[in-house]
């Protein structure tokens, strides 16, 4: 690392870029009136509601599969695999976020889809050990914000099912 | 110049290109073993092929550089950079001659016997052993160049210029080293000859190449990589869904500015696809190749006269099934040469000519490819059949007395069922008619057959064109729409609610249908897939019935709607939807929207309308391959020791039983001990406190011995050997036992060797054992001891465990379509060791994502990170047993495609 900033000075502007930044970048969204984030970076796509077609037998966690651009995508609901009550009849059709794994792109669906917002690195706090499990699994950390509590959505974990 | 001759050269050229650089690394790194295989590999080839064609001056020259590399590749001459820059040379001389053949379409006169005579002073060690000989016996070839061996490189040269002379504009580089290839390498002194042989290969290769290109014939194919086919076919497939999409979009808003050009594209779409798909298609003459000669050593093998006719060689299908389909054929036609012809005098007996006939034909048929192979033997004897299905129970006489002739016929394709009498060494190699059944359905295809008794038997294999695109027909139930490939189905009958026409009748619940005189049993699609809403009034008896076939099963699907069909990209399910085994795979429709692919084969193993219900034909599909089960009968040694419980261990385990004389017992430090074969010997007792036999008494010992460590466990007395099932039940809480069996009517309790032979001192596993849910268990273990060690271990730990001795034989039984939960693998093994077996599992294939778990002897953090390296999972050490099954139970646990 030190040798590389010496002897190249770009990389240390990057660097620098990096700080600026306050560490990541999030993309926030809400499930059941819960804020959380997904890191930018992992978001391939962010989808108005779509045409999902239903696959039997598949987990309850899956909703379904949809056609985004010719390719096929596995659409997890979000408030079934945190365990929430379903969307009440008449809410609006949730929004698709993509994310790819393994080559292969899921959605996750949520209630509304928010802004991409930098996190401070020092608000982060980790999981209380009182919070519930199915969250807790998810969940790589709390991020405190001015007026509500952030959580911070690990993706693999979410896509970890069956 | 003929074809054959012109695939020789592009083959030749890339090999000799290989070749030199491969030659190079050599010399730096004259004890790599891989690269020595590959380059004696290549020459090999090079010299195998010539002589087919009758190019007998390459043919020597190859001959004599692969003798010395021959020498290299078995360690008896040692690599020197004057071995490597003689066979460099005699490199040079193969292309010379090349080039000389590909500017004339024969081969050039020269005379290589120099080159040749200081190949074989090489050979003979008389070159590398004095490094001095080496510039003599080389620079022995220029001294006389004025006068004798001027034909021999006063021939390489011309044709180099000629092969330059094109190729000079472009690289102004070449004209320095070309005067190198011959000549100057022979008389500069050994490290100059090495910077000549480093600065020759880059040069003469393309110009070689390029010669070709510009003086031979152009060249009629060109190599593309399959990748790059692969591509294309997926664009073009995206291409005919796209095309598909705008075709649907137009109908609906009748524009007719549009129609023209969007008719005109979607003709060069599928001109395109068919393109692209003729790129992959090859004449199935290419998996019949070998044939021949495996029905002529067949009937060598088996004294009988086999013709075999080969129709419709020229028939194209796609490369993908092709490499599919190869094996299924080519067990086909072995078990046709075994099974279904006679002995010359059987024939002659029945009346028909002595030369039995194997004809294979292979011809279109509507999309698809129909496969026949046939023979003129004796047919299947219904009766025979009958008889065998009784015997090994898996079906009932009164089911067997309702069924057609066809129905008893295709037993055969069920698993670990053999019509042969006798085990031939054709037969019986693990692969039945179940595997082919099996593997022609993996890629959408089904298996019929045609027998007449004393006529013949001949199957048929319809299988489609490309597993690309498919046909396949939209069908709706519960709301949701499906997609059913076209293959499966014979026919669409619509049922009417009332009495006219065909309906769905019900016994007990259970949807039937009469269609013409056979009663079609019937499946809802929609309770099949859980569609149907809870408290719906029972499944209203209108709607469609999709009579689909799967192998010789016909059954009916019942669906609610039937849109048209539609040509489909078979797109594979996100892996946390690939156990859902009712699916093939998933695709995007001309509407833009995603539907599932129904598999009719997983419908009809799941619904158990298949005669192969789901479990059970697994079970004994693995049960059929090669390989030591745990259910499988196990010759058991009993004894007795200590109380009046007989015990058993397997008799494999057991190296020798021996009657010693009590004085031979010795004790020293607390031990018991025996002198055996000039060594001692632990002696271990079953029953705690030892006392020892009165002097002039003899003492039982079981000898368990693994490699050099050998340990006795005495006991009371040897009661017999048997050959029993082995179901352990209940692991033992009581160490040294791994639980209790039936044996012989009696309970008997199945020792642990390992415990035991831990009691000896030695290092060996530790006991333990837990009740496991059965999870299948691939063992591969070389050391025949530790895999009767493991084998009944793992047993007892509830592992439903499969034994083989190699790496090569673990991915034989991958290739036979064998489903494991996991893999446990030795290190170190002779051919394929675990590293090898682990990349090649992970790779590609169906085990590719299973946990595996390395086993070894040694256990330091350099190894295990090579086994991480090569895709192992975790690593355990052989001796400890219970880490061995943490292991299992954390690999199993954790879903590994998560």
């Amino acid at each position: 690392m030190e040798t590389e900033t010496r002897s190249a000075p770009k990389a240390r502007s990057s660097a620098a870029v990096m700080t600026d930044s306050a560490a990541e970048m999030f993309l926030t969204l809400t499930v059941a009136g819960q804020l959380c984030g997904v890191p930018v970076l992992a978001v391939r796509d962010i989808l108005a509601a779509q045409a999902i077609t239903r696959v039997p037998l598949a987990p309850r966690e899956v909703a379904g599969s949809l056609n985004l651009r010719g390719r096929i995508v596995t659409a997890i609901d979000l408030r079934r695999r945190l365990g929430l009550p379903p969307r009440a009849p008449g809410a609006p059709a949730p929004m698709s976020v993509v994310v790819e794994q393994g080559g292969e792109l899921y959605s996750l669906l949520s209630d509304s889809v928010g802004e991409v917002l930098p996190l401070r690195a020092s608000g982060f706090a980790g999981n209380p050990p009182t919070l519930d499990p199915v969250w807790r699994e998810v969940s790589r950390a709390v991020h405190r914000q001015d007026d509500r509590l952030l959580i911070v959505l690990d993706v693999d974990r979410i896509l970890a099912i069956g | 110049m003929d074809d054959l001759l012109a695939d020789f050269l592009t083959e030749t050229n890339e090999g000799l290109a290989a070749l030199d650089g491969a030659l190079l690394k050599l010399e730096k790194a004259p004890d790599d073993r891989p690269t020595l295989s590959e380059i004696f590999r290549n020459v090999h080839t090079i010299k195998g092929t010539c002589g087919f064609l009758g190019l007998s001056r390459l043919e020597k020259v190859a001959h004599a550089a692969e003798n010395v590399l021959g020498k290299y590749r078995e360690g008896s001459l040692k690599v020197t950079p004057e071995g490597i820059t003689l066979i460099l040379s005699a490199l040079d001389c193969l292309k010379s001659i090349v080039a000389g053949i590909e500017s004339t379409g024969s081969e050039p006169v020269g005379d290589d016997t120099q080159l040749i005579a200081a190949l074989d002073a090489a050979w003979r060690g008389e070159l590398p052993v004095a490094p001095s000989v080496a510039p003599r016996s080389a620079s022995a070839e220029p001294e006389p160049v004025a006068a004798e061996p001027a034909p021999e490189f006063a021939e390489p040269p011309p044709p180099e210029p000629v092969a330059e002379a094109p190729a000079e504009p472009s690289p102004a580089a070449i004209p320095t080293p070309a005067p190198a290839p011959a000549p100057a390498p022979v008389p500069a002194p050994a490290p100059a000859a090495r910077v000549e042989a480093e600065a020759e290969p880059a040069a003469p290769a393309p110009a070689a190449a390029q010669g070709a290109a510009a003086t031979a014939a152009p060249p009629q194919t060109i190599r593309v990589s399959v990748d790059v086919l692969e591509d294309l076919m997926t664009l073009v497939s995206e291409l005919v869904l796209t095309r598909n999409q705008l075709l649907q979009l137009v109908r609906a808003r009748n524009d007719s500015a549009l129609t023209v050009p969007l008719q005109r594209l979607s003709h060069i779409t599928s001109e395109l696809q068919e393109g692209v798909m003729k790129t992959r298609m090859q004449p199935i003459g290419n998996a019949w190749q070998k044939l021949p000669r495996i029905v002529r050593d067949l009937a060598n093998e088996l004294g009988k006269k086999i013709e075999l006719v080969m129709k419709g060689a020229e028939t194209e299908l796609d490369r993908q099934v092709l490499e599919l389909i190869k094996d299924p054929l080519t067990h086909m036609v072995r078990n046709s040469g075994d099974h279904g012809l006679e002995t010359p005098e059987q024939r002659r007996a029945a009346g028909k000519p002595e030369v039995g006939r194997i004809t294979l034909n292979a011809y279109h048929e509507g999309g698809h490819i129909i496969i026949e192979i046939g023979d003129d033997g004796r047919g299947l004897s219904v009766e025979k059949i009958k008889a065998k299905v009784l015997s090994q129970g898996l079906t009932t006489e009164a089911e067997l007395a309702g069924m057609s002739e066809r129905e008893v016929q295709h037993f055969i394709f069920r698993a670990g069922f053999s019509t042969a009498a006798a085990i031939t060494s054709v037969s019986g190699r693990g692969v039945g008619m179940d595997v082919v059944k099996t593997n022609v359905e993996k890629i959408g295809g089904t298996i019929e057959l045609r027998s007449v008794e004393g006529k013949g038997t001949t199957f048929f294999i319809k299988i489609p064109l490309t597993l690309a695109i498919v046909s396949a027909l939209i069908v709706e139930a519960g709301g949701e729409r499906f997609a059913i490939p076209q293959i499966g189905v014979v026919e669409l009958v619509r049922a009417s609610g009332n009495s006219e026409g065909a309906q769905i009748e019900r016994i007990h619940e259970t949807p039937v249908m009469r269609l013409r005189e056979r009663l079609l049993p019937l499946v809802s699609l929609s309770r099949l897939l859980q569609l149907e809403s809870e408290g719906a009034e029972p499944a209203k008896d209108e709607g469609f019935v999709v009579v689909t076939q799967v192998g010789a099963n016909v059954f009916g699907i019942i669906v609610d709607k039937v849109f048209d069909t539609e040509e489909i990209v078979v797109k594979p399910v996100a892996p946390i939807l690939r156990h859902v085994t009712m699916f093939s795979g998933n695709t995007i429709l001309g509407d833009g929207s995603v539907i599932m692919i129904l598999d009719p084969n997983g419908i009809a193993r799941a619904t158990g309308v298949g005669a192969d219900g789901p479990s059970e034909e697994l079970a004994q599909a693995a049960a059929g391959l090669r390989g030591t089960r745990s259910s499988e009968r196990t010759a058991l040694l009993l004894f007795r020791a200590g109380d009046d419980t007989p015990k058993a261990v397997p008799l494999g385990l057991v190296a020798r039983l021996e009657d010693l004389p009590v004085e031979s017992i010795e004790h020293s430090g607390g031990k018991t001990l025996v002198q055996y074969r000039g060594k001692l010997m632990p002696l271990v007792s079953m029953s705690g406190g030892w006392v020892p036999p009165e002097s002039g008494r003899r003492q039982a010992v079981l000898v368990f011995n693994d490699r050099d460590r050998a340990m006795g466990l005495m006991v009371d007395a040897i009661l017999d050997v048997v050959e029993e099932h082995m179901n352990i039940e209940g692991a033992s809480e009581q160490p040294g036992f791994l639980g209790s069996a039936v044996i012989c009517g009696k309970v008997t309790d199945i020792i642990d060797c390992a415990w035991w032979l831990h009691q000896a001192g030695d290092d060996w596993f530790r006991q333990s054992g837990a009740a496991m849910a059965p999870k299948r268990v691939l063992l591969v273990e070389d050391s025949a001891f530790f895999r009767h060690l493991l084998v009944p271990g793992l047993t007892a730990a509830g592992y439903e465990v499969t034994a083989v001795d190699s790496g090569n034989q673990a991915l034989l039984m991958r290739e036979q379509g064998a489903i494991f939960d996991i893999i446990v693998s030795d290190i170190e093994m002779p051919d394929l060791d675990g590293l090898g077996l682990a990349r090649a599992v992970r790779e590609s294939g169906p085990w590719q994502d299973l946990p595996l778990v390395a086993l070894s002897g040694r256990v330091d953090g350099e190894r295990m990170r090579l086994a991480r390296d090569a895709g192992f999972t975790t690593y355990v050490g052989k001796s400890d047993r219970e880490a061995l099954l943490a292991s299992l139970r954390e690999c199993l646990a954790a879903p590994s495609m998560a």
